[in-house]
C-alpha cells in the first residue's frame, strides 16, 4: 500500500488534502458552533461562477474562485441575522450555479473543468498548487487564531459579548472572509458541491462528542485529517473517486456520533431505572 | 460617589420615547429591584447603562464616568440568550470563554483566569454544576451559573435582567437571597429587573418602577402605594397587601404582568400563597 507514495501525484494529493483538512476542521468547528453551516455551503457555490468566469476572461480559476467567495462572505455577513436570510442565501446559491453554467456554455473547450470544479480533483494537484494552498492555509489559520477568543465568546453569548465591548459586526465579517478562504481551499480537494462534507461533518461530529472547547477543535481537525487520509488510501485501492470517500466517511462519522448519543441516553435511562433498586439491595 | 446617576435622561428607540426626563440616583452597595410591565423599558435602561444605547438627552454617570461599552467594572446577565442554553459545553468552559473574551488571540485560559472563574463559582455554590453540560442544567442551576459569570473579575456594579423568569417561587427566592448577600458582603450596587415585586420583598433596599416613560424610586413602602403608582401610570392603581404579598392592580390595564389574570377576574386577593 505504501507503494502509492511512489507517485508524485499521490504525494501531492496527501500534502494538499492534509493542509486543507487542518483548515476545514478548525474553521468548520466555529461554523457549526455559530449555526452558519448553510452560509458556508452557499459560499462554496459562489465559487463556481467565480472560477468559470475567471477562465472566460483569461485569469486563473483559483483567483476568481477566491475573490468571489470572499465577496459573497462579506455580503452574507452584512445580511446578518435579518429575516429570510436562508431564502436570500439559497437564491444566491442557485443563481451562482446557474451563472457558472452560463459561463461554461461560452467556454466549451473546458468540458472537464465543470466536473473538477463541482466534485474536486485532488489527484490532479500540482506541486505548485500545494505551495499556494500552504500559504493560503497559513494566512487563514493565523487570522482565525487572532480572532478566535472573541469569536468563541461572541458565538456562545452574543448579547454579553456585545456588552463587554466585542465588535460583533466586524468580527462576523472577518470570520466570513476566513470561511470564504477556507472554502476556496476545500474546493481544490472536494469541489464546490461537496465542501459541506469536509467543513461540517468532522466539526459536527466533534461537537457532539466533546464538552470542551480545545479538545473539540483538536478532535475536529483530527477527524478531518483522518478522513482525507483514509479517503485517499481507499481511492487508491478501489479506484473510486476520493471525493466520494470523503463524503461517505464524513457522513459515517457523524452517524456514529449520533449513535453514541443514543447509547449514552439508553445507559442513563437504565441507570435511572436500576439505581434505586441497587440501593435497596 | 453614587453607583449610578441619571439626570433628566431621555431615551428613544426607533423614534419612540422609552424614557423621558428621568432622574434618579443609586448608592453603592444598594440592591435595587427594577420593576415595570413588559415594554416599560427595563432592558433599554440596562443597555443604556452598559453604553450599548445612547440617551437622546440628559446626563448619565456610571461609577463616576459616562457610560462606555465594554466597561469591565459591570457584571451583566442579559435577558435574551440566543445560543448558550442548547450547548453541549460545560458551564466552566462557558465562563472561561466569556472571561477576557474581548481580548484578541487564542482562547487559552491562563491559570489566573481559571482561578478567577473558580472563585466566582465557589461564591454561588456552583463548583459541581460547572462540570456538567449546560443542556443538563435546570433553569435555576443555569441562572446560578450566570450569576457566577457576572461575578468573575470583581465587578463594582451588577445588572441582572430578569433572572427570575421561568423559575418557581422557591428557586426565585434562593436566587434573590444569593444576590442580596453578594451585594451586601461586597458592597456593590445591583440592579435586578423583574416584572413582579413579590419575590424581591424583604431583600431589596429600593425599587425603581418604570412606566409611561417615567420612573419612581424609593423603598418598597415609599413607591409601591396607590398614590405613587397611580401618578406613575396615569391611571387609578390599587395596591393590595395580604399575607406579606403585594398585588398591584390597574384599572383598565395591567401593571404587574403576573396579576393581569387575577385583576380581570377580580380574584386578586385570593391569590396569596
Ligand atoms: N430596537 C428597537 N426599536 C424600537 N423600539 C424598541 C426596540 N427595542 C425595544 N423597543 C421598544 O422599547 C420598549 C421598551 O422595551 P424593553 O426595554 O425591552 O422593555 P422591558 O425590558 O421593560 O420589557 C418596548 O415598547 C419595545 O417595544
Ligand atoms: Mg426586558
Amino acid at each position: 500500500m505504501f507503494a502509492m507514495f511512489d507517485y508524485e501525484f499521490m504525494r501531492n494529493a496527501f500534502a494538499a488534502a492534509t493542509i486543507v483538512a487542518l483548515v476545514a476542521g478548525s474553521i468548520g468547528y466555529f461554523l457549526v458552533l455559530r449555526g452558519e453551516t448553510f452560509a458556508g455551503h452557499a459560499l462554496s457555490h459562489v465559487g463556481f461562477p467565480g472560477a468559470t468566469g475567471a477562465v472566460l476572461i483569461g485569469i486563473s480559476p483559483f483567483v476568481g474562485l477566491t475573490v468571489f467567495t470572499a465577496l459573497a462572505g462579506i455580503g452574507i455577513s452584512l445580511i446578518g441575522e435579518r429575516g429570510q436570510r436562508d431564502v436570500a442565501i439559497g437564491l444566491v446559491l442557485t443563481l451562482s450555479l446557474g451563472l457558472g453554467l452560463l459561463f461554461l456554455h461560452f467556454y466549451t473547450s473546458y468540458a472537464g473543468m465543470a466536473t473538477n470544479l463541482l466534485f474536486g480533483n485532488v489527484l490532479g494537484i500540482s506541486r505548485q498548487t500545494v505551495w499556494v494552498l500552504l500559504v493560503m492555509a497559513a494566512v487563514t489559520l493565523i487570522v482565525l487564531g487572532a480572532i478566535s477568543r472573541p469569536l468563541l465568546f461572541a458565538s456562545l453569548q452574543p448579547e454579553l459579548a456585545e456588552a463587554k465591548g466585542v465588535p460583533i459586526g466586524p468580527l462576523s465579517t472577518a470570520f466570513m472572509i476566513v470561511v470564504a478562504l477556507a472554502t476556496s481551499l476545500a474546493i481544490q480537494i472536494v469541489g464546490v458541491l461537496l465542501v459541506f462534507a469536509l467543513m461540517v461533518a468532522p466539526a459536527a461530529t466533534s461537537l457532539r462528542l466533546t464538552r470542551h472547547f480545545a479538545l473539540g477543535i483538536a478532535l475536529s481537525v483530527g477527524l478531518a485529517v483522518s478522513i482525507v487520509w483514509m479517503s485517499l488510501t481507499l481511492a487508491y485501492v478501489t479506484d473510486w473517486p476520493t471525493s466520494f470517500w470523503i463524503t461517505a466517511l464524513g457522513s459515517a462519522f457523524y452517524a456514529l456520533s449520533r449513535l453514541a448519543d443514543v447509547f449514552k441516553t439508553l445507559r442513563v435511562a437504565k441507570l435511572a431505572r436500576t439505581g434505586p433498586l441497587e440501593k435497596i439491595a | 460617589m453614587s453607583a449610578i446617576d441619571f439626570e433628566d435622561v431621555s431615551i428613544a428607540l426607533g423614534g419612540r420615547r422609552i424614557l423621558s426626563g428621568v432622574s434618579f440616583s443609586i448608592e453603592q452597595g444598594h440592591f435595587v429591584g427594577v420593576l415595570g410591565p413588559n415594554g416599560a423599558g427595563k432592558t433599554t435602561l440596562f443597555r443604556t447603562i452598559l453604553g450599548l444605547l445612547t440617551a437622546t438627552s440628559g446626563k448619565i454617570s456610571v461609577l463616576g464616568s459616562p457610560p462606555a461599552r465594554g466597561n469591565a467594572a459591570i457584571g451583566y446577565i442579559p435577558q435574551w440568550r440566543h445560543t448558550a442554553a442548547q450547548l453541549n459545553f460545560t458551564g466552566f468552559e462557558l465562563l472561561l470563554s466569556a472571561y477576557a473574551g474581548n481580548r484578541w488571540g487564542l482562547p487559552i485560559a491562563s491559570q489566573q483566569d481559571r482561578k478567577a472563574v473558580e472563585a466566582a463559582l465557589e461564591r454561588v455554590g456552583g463548583r459541581e454544576l460547572a462540570g456538567r453540560a449546560l443542556t443538563e442544567l435546570s433553569g435555576g442551576e443555569r441562572q446560578r451559573l450566570f450569576i457566577a459569570q457576572a461575578l468573575v473579575g470583581e465587578p463594582k456594579l451588577l445588572l441582572f435582567d430578569e433572572p427570575l423568569i421561568s423559575l418557581d417561587p422557591a428557586h426565585q427566592r434562593s436566587i434573590v437571597e444569593l444576590v442580596r448577600d453578594i451585594s451586601r458582603e461586597r458592597n456593590i450596587a445591583v440592579l435586578f429587573s423583574a416584572h413582579e415585586v413579590n419575590p424581591l420583598l424583604g431583600a431589596v433596599d429600593e425599587v425603581l418602577y418604570l412606566g409611561q416613560g417615567k420612573a419612581a424610586i424609593g423603598t418598597v413602602d415609599e413607591v409601591v402605594n396607590e398614590r405613587v403608582l397611580s401618578a406613575l401610570y396615569d391611571t387609578r392603581v390599587h395596591v393590595i397587601r395580604t399575607e406579606g404579598r403585594i398585588f398591584v392592580v390597574a384599572e383598565g390595564g395591567e401593571v404587574d404582568d403576573h396579576l393581569h389574570d387575577h385583576a380581570v377576574t377580580g380574584h386578586a386577593t385570593m391569590q396569596g400563597r
